[in-house]
């Protein structure tokens, strides 16, 4: 009986029909595997990029196609202060909040490091600022920074009595400015943290009682050990930090939607504003496109980051 | 200096006497429990001013002299009535949710044979595709929007929720594909060349034998794409004009803040309510979300 039943088994197994016997094909198999994540980011990446770089050299307008007219975009963004204004902003935007987020996480991360009673309780709630919708979390810093209702502007005047008069957070482009860089910093700091925690775990606890045994103290360890241990994960995690920061949207969008005055105007939102919102998706698409020199600085960031890890495993430097 | 470190060593490692003891616990508190207590403060307070905004009567929120602004006197739902019952309130969380599966399980889809094909099928060439749709995540959205919109206006999709769902794939495909290639990487090979030998094909070895082993995997990767889907905002704020379309991000910020008198009440409670979602969906996998963040990141 089992016999039987064993040899009609193989022998549906030795002829199999064609179908069956195409899919087993490894080179089809393989162009099968690939073609549905491949086709979606041809379609709706590569040939955007493509597209937004093309974009970017003509003077296409929502409903008229655009004809090619060179650098000229460019040239006029080059005279325009609206964009000079946005790359400043930009630049210091990504540098102070990556700062931040970075000081900030790190010490965060060596926190969670140490044992303590419901510390995977702590850890799960540390995350929350992350896993919520960051428009979401930016009305609430909205509604936090309003200039008549601010709870931090009661609790300085009404509770403590440090000021007197309320905090204008958003009215002012200098407080505006920080108020959007404090809420993307509060945004920031758990991505950092875990990340950072990961990374801290790997470090093998030997190092440390070895430097212990040396005498080393605290602050010796962690400069010569967690440090420059940490400088690969550190430098991965700090290029996505940066590329990510550098091209926020929503924060701003949501809070402040470049004012007051245009002075809080990332490139993204300002990209957004003359692209969408008032049509001109030539120059939006110019705006979007000086973008890429910052990211591919940053990217190339990683990539001297990542070459370090080699000597770290103890493998041969080339 | 190191004197002193490593007499506190050797006085660790002897039965402490009770003031160490005590100094230690100090200490402790003071360095670590003192500056968390901080943190958890500073990260969670946002939420409790959401939460306990969304409950408040209007008359308490505008208010600070006669009430504590801390805490809510009367409670109301008022709010939350307002929400589901005066606005497409439902209508935009279905809408997001539609957006947030249909992209997901899309994603999941391409990305698990990509993931597979790059790191079991190996050809020549495959780490170059894997490193080619790594970078595909160094592609910021705020770069891709504006020809995105033009693409999706071409393919007459504009205003559609399917422009979205097709869309979210770009971000959602080149993580998904990494986090995969790295659980596929830790299943030991053998166990698909036994399958082999035994005269299995290709596609019953990933359904019957790498699927099954990398559910981790793809639960990580699920939930995580869910998340991102959900919390999306650019694209749906460029390609989605009419109000019923639009996802509970870009809804609660265009629909529900209108003229000058910002509705507070209403406004929190739809931060609420649209958190919780991914928040109720984040406690109940906490653990795949820190492997998966981590993970990604240490690939």
């Amino acid at each position: 009986m089992s016999v039987t039943t064993l040899s009609s088994h193989a022998l549906a197994q030795r002829q199999p029909n064609w179908i069956v016997r195409l899919f087993d094909y490894k080179p089809f198999l393989i162009v099968m595997c690939l073609a549905p994540a491949l086709g979606l980011l041809t379609v709706f990446l590569t040939y955007p990029l493509g597209l937004g770089v093309w974009l970017a050299f003509t003077d296409t307008t929502i409903g008229r196609r655009g004809i090619y007219v060179g650098i000229e975009n460019f040239q006029y963004l080059l005279t325009d202060p609206l964009w000079w204004n946005a790359v400043f902003y930009s630049v210091f935007y990504t540098a102070v909040a990556t700062f931040g987020k970075f000081a900030l996480g790190f010490w965060l991360a060596l926190l969670l490091n140490n044992h303590f009673p419901f510390k995977s309780l702590l850890r799960a709630i540390v995350l929350l600022p992350w896993i919520v919708p960051t428009v979401l979390s930016a009305l609430a810093f909205w509604w936090i920074y309003d200039p008549q209702f601010s709870i931090i502007s009661y609790l300085l005047v009404d509770v403590l009595h440090w000021r007197d008069s309320n905090i204008d957070f958003l009215g002012s482009p200098w407080p505006a400015r920080f108020s959007l860089i404090a809420a993307n910093i509060w945004r920031g700091i758990p991505f950092v943290a875990i990340s950072l925690l990961a990374g801290l775990q790997t470090i093998s606890p030997s190092l440390y009682e070895a430097a212990m045994l040396d005498g080393a103290s605290a602050w010796q360890r962690f400069r010569y050990i967690t440090f420059p241990m940490m400088l690969p994960i550190l430098a991965i995690v700090m290029t996505f930090s940066i590329i990510f920061t550098f091209t926020d949207f929503q924060l701003v969008y949501a809070i402040t939607r470049g004012g007051p005055v245009n002075s809080t105007h990332l490139l993204a939102t300002l990209a957004f504003q003359r692209g969408i919102a008032g049509g001109e998706l030539g120059e939006g698409a110019a705006i979007a496109v000086s973008m890429i020199p910052f990211l591919v600085f940053a990217t190339l960031f990683s990539y001297f980051g990542l070459a370090r890890r080699k000597w770290q495993q103890g493998e041969a430097n080339d | 200096m190191t004197e002193t470190v490593a007499q506190s060593t050797v006085a660790d490692a002897k039965a402490p006497p009770d003031t160490m003891a005590w100094d230690s616990g100090l200490r402790r508190l003071m360095m670590i429990y003192l500056p968390l207590g901080c943190f958890v403060l500073i990260l969670l307070f946002p939420f409790y001013w959401m939460a306990i905004t969304s409950f408040k009567p209007n008359a308490e929120l505008m208010n600070y002299r006669d009430n504590n602004p801390f805490w809510i006197s009367s409670p109301t739902l008022a709010h939350i009535k307002h929400l589901l019952f005066n606005t497409a309130y439902p209508q935009w969380l279905k809408t997001t949710m539609l957006v947030a599966i249909g992209s997901t399980t899309l994603s999941l889809i391409a990305s698990t044979l990509a993931a597979y094909a790059i790191e079991r099928l190996r050809f020549r060439g495959s780490p170059y595709v894997g490193l080619g749709i790594y970078l595909a995540y160094l592609v910021p959205p705020s770069i891709l929007f504006i020809p995105l919109a033009t693409v999706v206006v071409q393919f007459g999709l504009f205003d559609s929720p399917l422009a979205l769902i097709l869309v979210y794939p770009t971000f959602l495909v080149p993580f998904c594909t990494w986090l995969l290639i790295g659980y596929f990487k830790s299943i030991p090979y053998e166990l698909e060349e036994c399958a082999l030998v035994d005269g299995a094909t290709r596609l019953q070895i990933l359904r019957r034998i790498t699927l099954p082993l990398a559910v981790p995997g793809l639960i990580s990767a699920g939930i995580f794409s869910f998340t991102l889907s959900w919390n999306e905002f650019i694209y749906a704020l460029a390609f989605i004009q009419s109000g019923a379309n639009k996802t509970v991000p870009v809804a609660i910020l265009t629909e529900l803040v209108t003229g000058d008198v910002y509705q507070w009440g209403a406004l929190m409670a739809g931060s609420l309510l649209g958190s919780l979602p991914v928040a109720i969906f984040y406690s109940l996998f906490v653990d795949y979300y820190v492997s998966s963040l981590t993970g990604a990141v240490k690939e």
